[in-house]
């Protein structure tokens, strides 16, 4: 019997590449552009794996050969993809939770302290050759240590950011719908409204998830209930913030920086952001490490390995 | 009669206004520091007894000898003191004091932000977006390396060097370090002593660098000592620039020996070695590791606390020496 087909709609990492050509017979897309002609190329396949910026709505779905019996997603999120649709229709979907939390909070730690610190103008007046040598109050920054840091959403990424926060000293206050057991929440603060948990964030980071729950939930309102001086961190999703209220405070002053990874409409992003100083700006890169990208793929090949084999993983959605 | 003082660094608001307060003060207002003869001239025209300065003024024998009767005491802000000649001032009897203790928590913060900014390629990454950024990153592109769980290396285990460990330690990192001594348990926190430097780098996933300056340390990161770290090892140094031949790193970081660095501290500065600015697998900043509001303030007081001390009578909080 020969390997089961697999069809891989973008570029992986060369060492997931290998797998796949290992274990399937793969056809390897090696391009980052998300591809058009999907349906041809899915002609025959057992399994498919795709990348968030793949369409598979219902429509995409139901058009896919009947040779298909699971799709894979290159991601922790799979709204790109109209589960429903793919039971109804007897096609399995899994995904790669939990790998990637590691590095997403590396991801917040790293745009606390560039931020606080003011990294990015430090790069570029490095760079550009013109440090003329020490003066004053030139590039002050924020302490990080002994700071008291605000978690908006202390699933398994705020708990990990909380655990980094410790090692520099810091107070952790967290706010969420319930709140956690002890055994997780190791001292950390609980506060079950915004008004008693704004107030605190030296340091806000955000990591709830997105959706129409908290969109827009860092508005004006609650920016000016952040105490003065505040650094503002974002590696969670962009529908988070309301641009306009952050930059406008990033301009007063009230917000003296923030770290952005997620951003409203991406890859677009608000202009504005690029001409401020007082921001560090990432392209959504918070699980982007050989490692943890290497763990995602070897997780959904798994899972779609299981599926073939009629197991059900632990990483089916 | 209030004290005279020079002070002959630019500083914080905070701190200048304390100098005024208390000190009959000459107080330099830029626009760079003070230069030896600049010192020499305010001091000898107040009769100042003392002088708050950093590692701008090189204090040299002969600038030492060079300085009127009257001083008594040389506050440095600045925990490092390769910029001046101890005997020297010992000899002549004016007491030195830096200001340790009061900048490890700021310094140590600032190098686990380039050690994390080397490894997850943030500047680089933030260049992308001030260019715009508009296109679909691969799942396998512009990929950093994961800190969380790996080996570090510490070279000089001081404050700075332990405040550091304890960050890593945050990141489940395995912690190990060379210095001229192993440290006792209590302050060792599980960490892994090399007595020999050359031996512990084959296992630095990453090297941090907290000794101190001078001779002694000259060029300790050689070509020798990179070619003996692991490929893709991450390089950061907040502490001083000569601890590192800088044509050897840079070779390093162009043949992809090292995945990244991350420096705070340049051989030469502020005319700092600009080749290190056409690569992307940098992170620069520009000798900042203690600039944060709270921690200049609390150098400056720091400073003055000491000149205050020596000037009463009473013994000096940091001194370099004691009698």
């Amino acid at each position: 019997m020969g390997k089961p087909v697999l069809f891989v709609t973008r570029r992986l990492p060369a060492s997931i590449e290998a797998l796949a050509v290992r274990d399937y017979d793969a056809r390897l897309t090696p391009s980052d552009v998300a591809i058009a002609d999907l349906l041809v190329r899915a002609e025959g396949a057992d399994a498919l794996l795709c990348c968030p910026g793949d369409v598979l709505d219902a429509e995409t779905i139901a058009a896919l050969p009947g040779s298909v019996r699971v799709i894979g997603t290159f991601s922790v999120g799979y709204d790109h993809i109209d589960v429903a649709a793919a039971k109804a229709r007897g096609i399995r979907v899994c995904n790669t939770p939990d790998v990637l939390s590691v590095a997403t909070a590396e991801c917040a730690m790293l745009l606390i302290l560039a931020a606080a610190r003011r990294a990015g103008e430090g790069e570029r007046l490095v760079r550009s050759g013109k440090w003329a040598g020490w003066a004053p109050t030139q590039l002050l920054g924020t302490q990080v240590s002994g700071r008291r840091l605000g978690i908006f959403g202390m699933g398994r990424i705020g708990r990990e950011i909380a655990r980094m926060a410790r090692g520099f000293g810091m107070e952790i206050h967290y706010r969420d719908m319930t709140r956690l057991s002890p055994d997780l929440e190791q001292g950390a603060v609980f506060h079950d409204n915004d008004d008693s948990f704004l107030p605190i964030c030296q340091v806000l980071s955000l990591n709830a998830p997105g959706g129409g729950g908290t969109r827009h939930w860092l508005d004006n309102g609650r920016i000016a209930k952040l105490p003065p001086g505040a650094v503002v961190v974002n590696a969670a999703r962009g529908t988070l913030v309301d641009d306009t209220a952050l930059i406008a405070a990033l301009r007063s002053g009230h917000v003296a920086a923030a770290g952005l990874d997620v951003y409203n409409g991406e890859p677009a992003l608000h202009p504005d952001y690029v001409t401020l100083e007082n921001v560090v700006l990432l392209p959504h890169l918070g699980s982007a490490t050989v490692e943890t990208r290497d763990a995602m793929g070897r997780v959904v090949l798994a899972g779609i390995g299981a599926v073939l084999a009629g197991e059900t993983p632990a990483n089916l959605v | 009669m209030k004290p005279r003082l020079v002070l002959a660094c630019l500083t914080t608001d905070a701190v200048v206004a304390r100098a005024r307060a208390e000190f009959d003060a000459v107080i330099h207002e830029g626009p760079g520091d003070m230069t030896v003869p600049e010192v020499t001239a305010a001091a000898a025209a107040l009769e100042a007894q003392a002088i708050l300065f950093t590692n701008t003024l090189p204090l040299t024998a002969p600038a030492i000898a060079g300085l009127p009767a009257s001083i008594r005491v040389g506050a440095t802000c600045s925990v490092g003191f390769d910029h001046i000649d101890v005997p020297a001032a010992r000899a002549r009897g004016i007491a030195i004091t830096n200001t340790p203790g009061v900048l490890d928590e700021c310094t140590a913060d600032h190098a686990m932000m380039l050690l994390l900014a080397a490894a997850r390629r943030g500047l680089e990454y933030d260049r992308i977006m001030r260019q715009g950024w508009r296109y679909r990153i691969g799942q396998g592109e512009l990929l950093g390396v994961r800190v969380t769980g790996k080996r570090v290396g510490i070279l000089g285990m001081g404050r700075i060097g332990r405040a550091f460990a304890q960050r890593a330690r945050g990141f489940d990192m395995q912690v190990l370090y060379h210095g001229r001594t192993r440290l006792p348990p209590e302050l060792e926190r599980g960490a892994t002593y090399y007595s020999n430097f050359h031996d512990m780098l084959p296992f630095c996933d990453f090297l941090s660098i907290h000794a101190p300056g001078g001779a002694t340390t000259d060029r300790m990161i050689d070509a020798a000592a990179l070619s003996l770290l692991p490929d893709g090892a991450v390089l950061v140094n907040v502490a001083r620039g000569s601890l590192i031949d800088e044509h050897a790193l840079l070779d390093a970081l162009t043949s992809g020996k090292l995945f990244g660095a991350g420096l705070d501290v340049f051989r030469d500065e502020p005319d700092y070695d600009t080749r290190f600015a056409t690569l992307d697998n940098v992170v620069l900043s520009p000798h900042v590791g203690s600039a944060s509001r709270e921690t200049r303030d609390a150098m400056g007081f720091r400073a003055l606390d000491n000149i205050a001390a020596v000037l009463a009578g009473r013994p000096a909080i940091d001194p370099l020496w004691r009698d």
